[in-house]
């Protein structure tokens, strides 16, 4: 068992209004896995991946990654679990605009201090599964969407995370672009990653092999696919 | 090993930022360069005091008192009022010399400035000294080469006379000055000896003189009224206090004054001008403390701003940094370290510009002004103190940014 999740709830305070995004999710996602969320806008599921991607913290309830009690850690953990576990690719892609593609994907490797050669090679390894190699020395603005968005995944791949999380990732990207985008996690999926990817199109969830759709902060269905 | 590769990320990142935004940086460096620039330029002034101040004191030994009309420190008020005095004369010196016990030379002083002239060849304006021969003690006089004024010159007023190394060089050149005649003023002197070099003493070439005996002196070119001043070497210079107190109490009865009446005489010693020294850098170093504290509080204050508006531009990117694994700490610093390069560029441009400012004092003035390397010390303790110091809110603000929040910051 990779992720637990334990009844978890997560409500915004704005001012006195309370939302309440997330209403007690109970799930378990195993090693491995390829899980396409969906679910209408407003239901919940970035919510749902922040908490997952520890960037955020549950309001209620237990989240174990590997075991470990997410729900208990201070910022410092939090940080090193977003560091080793955690790969993020996020819908606007959050590069760095003024860091070649090279050094965007090096990133996570400063913060867990890994010498500077090794992280070269690294980096340059990943760029090169998300075939980028040639475009490393680029900066964001010098790349069209579809590389920017391929960087961002090299970038979350670098430390060989347990889980790699994407939140709409192809929102920003022409059909054709998704496509290959999601082909390319479809490669991460056989090479033996777990893949979490929110999506609102259902082609796209056709590449998955189980789908969790969410309603008003909860699940509506989690069904997995036969026969992949 | 692991801090030194957030170090040296934390400076690449802060360079970038430098970069992109160098106008805005240097121009945030301003207060910064002003007050370095000034606490570096009044410290090399001080130093070049010092040094200057010290060569030039040294000259007049702890262990000397002058018996003067007019005390060395005064302001023209003082002048006004010491005006009046009764001159010090040839009479009190015997007298003091007599009675002082804490004394080891008394030696009445007359100065005139004349020409000296030996045949074809003349020096103008030379220092003519009348005194005795304890000035060889109290003055530290040492003839190079021939004597000193012996008891019997002064006491049978010969015209006889010691004469300074610069005065020699030019009259005589490769001649034996010794038993030689001089013109001095229009009168014959024998010469007796030859002074070591001296060099300068405030602005007076001392190799530019002669001694001769004081009654000569008299007889020469007169006292038209003047005062003399007697300067008297005390046994040590422990002793000074005492011994001023006691000459105090010689001058006093010779000139027969009252329990209530003030003195009429100054009792000059070199302490006097070393307070009056320390008080004046004293008031530079106070010069130096305020400007600078004010114009680094400015360009703190500076930094402070530049670097809150740095936080909120770079919203963003702090968020995908804490995204992907950045601590608290890692962002801490990344600012701070920011905050101290742009601090560095402030202390750079200032130590340089106060470089070329004591480079000018020390061309047009006679000052050594000079700045050495202590100032890379002061610069850095200034970069750290000044970047931790206004550097710590806006990193620590960006350091406490909630990730998500900070992403979606448009
Ligand atoms: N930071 C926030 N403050 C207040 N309400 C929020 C915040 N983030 C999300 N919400 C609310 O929580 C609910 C779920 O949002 P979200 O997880 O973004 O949905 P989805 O990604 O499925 O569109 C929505 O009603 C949204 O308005
Ligand atoms: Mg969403």
């Amino acid at each position: 068992m990779l992720i637990q999740f334990n009844n978890i709830t997560k409500i915004y305070e704005i001012g006195t209004v309370k939302v309440e995004a997330l209403r007690g999710i109970t799930l378990q996602i195993d090693k491995n896995e390829y899980v396409a969320i969906m679910g209408p806008s407003g239901s919940g599921k970035s919510t749902l991946m922040n908490i997952l991607g520890c960037l955020d913290t549950a309001t209620q309830g237990d989240y174990f990654l590997n075991k470990n009690n997410v729900s208990e850690m201070d910022d410092d953990q939090l940080a090193e679990i977003r560091n080793r576990e955690i790969g993020f690719v996020f819908q606007t892609f959050n590069l760095l605009p003024r860091a070649t593609a090279l050094h965007n994907v090096e990133l996570p490797l400063i913060y867990n201090g890994t010498p500077a050669s090794q992280r070269k090679k690294l980096a340059k390894d990943a760029l090169g599964k998300v075939g980028l190699a040639d475009r490393m020395h680029h900066k964001p603005n010098e790349l069209s969407g579809g590389q920017r968005q391929r960087v961002a995944i090299a970038r979350a791949l670098v430390n060989n995370p347990s889980i790699i999380l994407a939140d709409e990732p192809t929102g920003n990207l022409d059909s054709r672009t998704g496509d290959e985008i999601m082909e390319i996690f479809e490669d991460l999926h056989e090479l033996g990653n777990t893949m979490i990817v929110v999506t609102h199109e259902e082609y796209i969830a056709e590449h998955s092999n189980r789908i969790i759709r969410l309603r008003d902060g909860l699940v509506e269905r989690d069904e997995a696919k036969h026969g992949s | 090993m692991r801090i030194f590769i957030y170090m040296w990320e934390g400076v690449k990142i802060a360079f970038e930022a430098l970069r992109a935004y160098k106008m805005r940086s240097i121009l945030t460096t301003v207060g910064i360069v002003i007050g370095v620039t000034t606490v570096i330029t009044i410290v090399a002034l001080i130093q070049g005091l010092n040094h200057a101040f010290s060569r030039e004191i040294s000259a007049i030994g702890t262990d000397t008192l002058f018996i003067q009309k007019y005390p060395w420190i005064m302001t023209d008020d003082d002048w006004f009022k010491y005006r009046n005095r009764k001159n010090i004369t040839l009479e009190e010196a015997e007298e003091v010399k007599a009675s002082a016990t804490l004394a080891t030379a008394v030696a009445p002083q007359i100065g005139t400035r004349r020409t000296i002239k030996y045949e074809e060849k003349t020096v103008e304006r030379v220092i003519i000294v009348g005194t005795t021969s304890d000035y060889a003690i109290t003055s530290n006089a040492m003839p190079e080469y021939g004597r000193f004024l012996s008891e019997n010159d002064v006491s049978s007023n010969r015209a006889v006379c010691v004469i300074g190394w610069e005065v020699a060089q030019k009259l005589f050149d490769q001649l034996d000055p010794i038993g030689k005649r001089v013109n001095i003023g229009g009168r014959k002197f024998r010469v007796i000896g030859i002074l070591e070099k001296k060099g300068n003493f405030f602005g007076h070439n001392m190799d530019i003189f002669a001694v001769i005996p004081v009654g000569a002196f008299k007889s020469a070119f007169g006292m038209r009224r003047r005062s003399i001043e007697i300067e008297v070497k005390v046994k040590s210079p422990d002793l000074i206090e005492e011994a001023e107190y006691e000459l105090t109490g010689i001058m006093r009865r010779l000139r027969k004054l009252g329990v209530t009446d003030e003195n009429d005489f100054a009792i000059n010693k070199q302490s006097m001008l070393m307070d009056f020294y320390n008080n004046f850098t004293k008031t530079l170093w106070a010069v130096a403390i305020g400007v600078g504290a004010i114009s680094l509080l400015v360009g703190g204050i500076g930094i402070m701003n530049i670097l809150l508006v740095s936080v909120t531009e770079r919203t963003r990117e702090i968020g995908v940094r804490k995204a992907i694994g950045a601590r608290k700490s890692d962002i801490l610093w990344q600012f701070l370290i920011e905050a101290m390069m742009i601090c560095a560029i402030g202390v750079i441009i200032g130590i340089l510009l106060a470089i070329g400012l004591s480079q000018v004092v020390a061309a047009t003035t006679p000052l050594p002004a000079a700045v050495t390397w202590w100032v890379v010390i002061l610069g850095l303790v200034f970069v750290v103190t000044i970047g931790l110091f206004f550097g710590i809110y806006p990193a620590s603000k960006a350091a406490r940014l909630n990730p998500i929040e900070a992403l979606r910051y448009e």
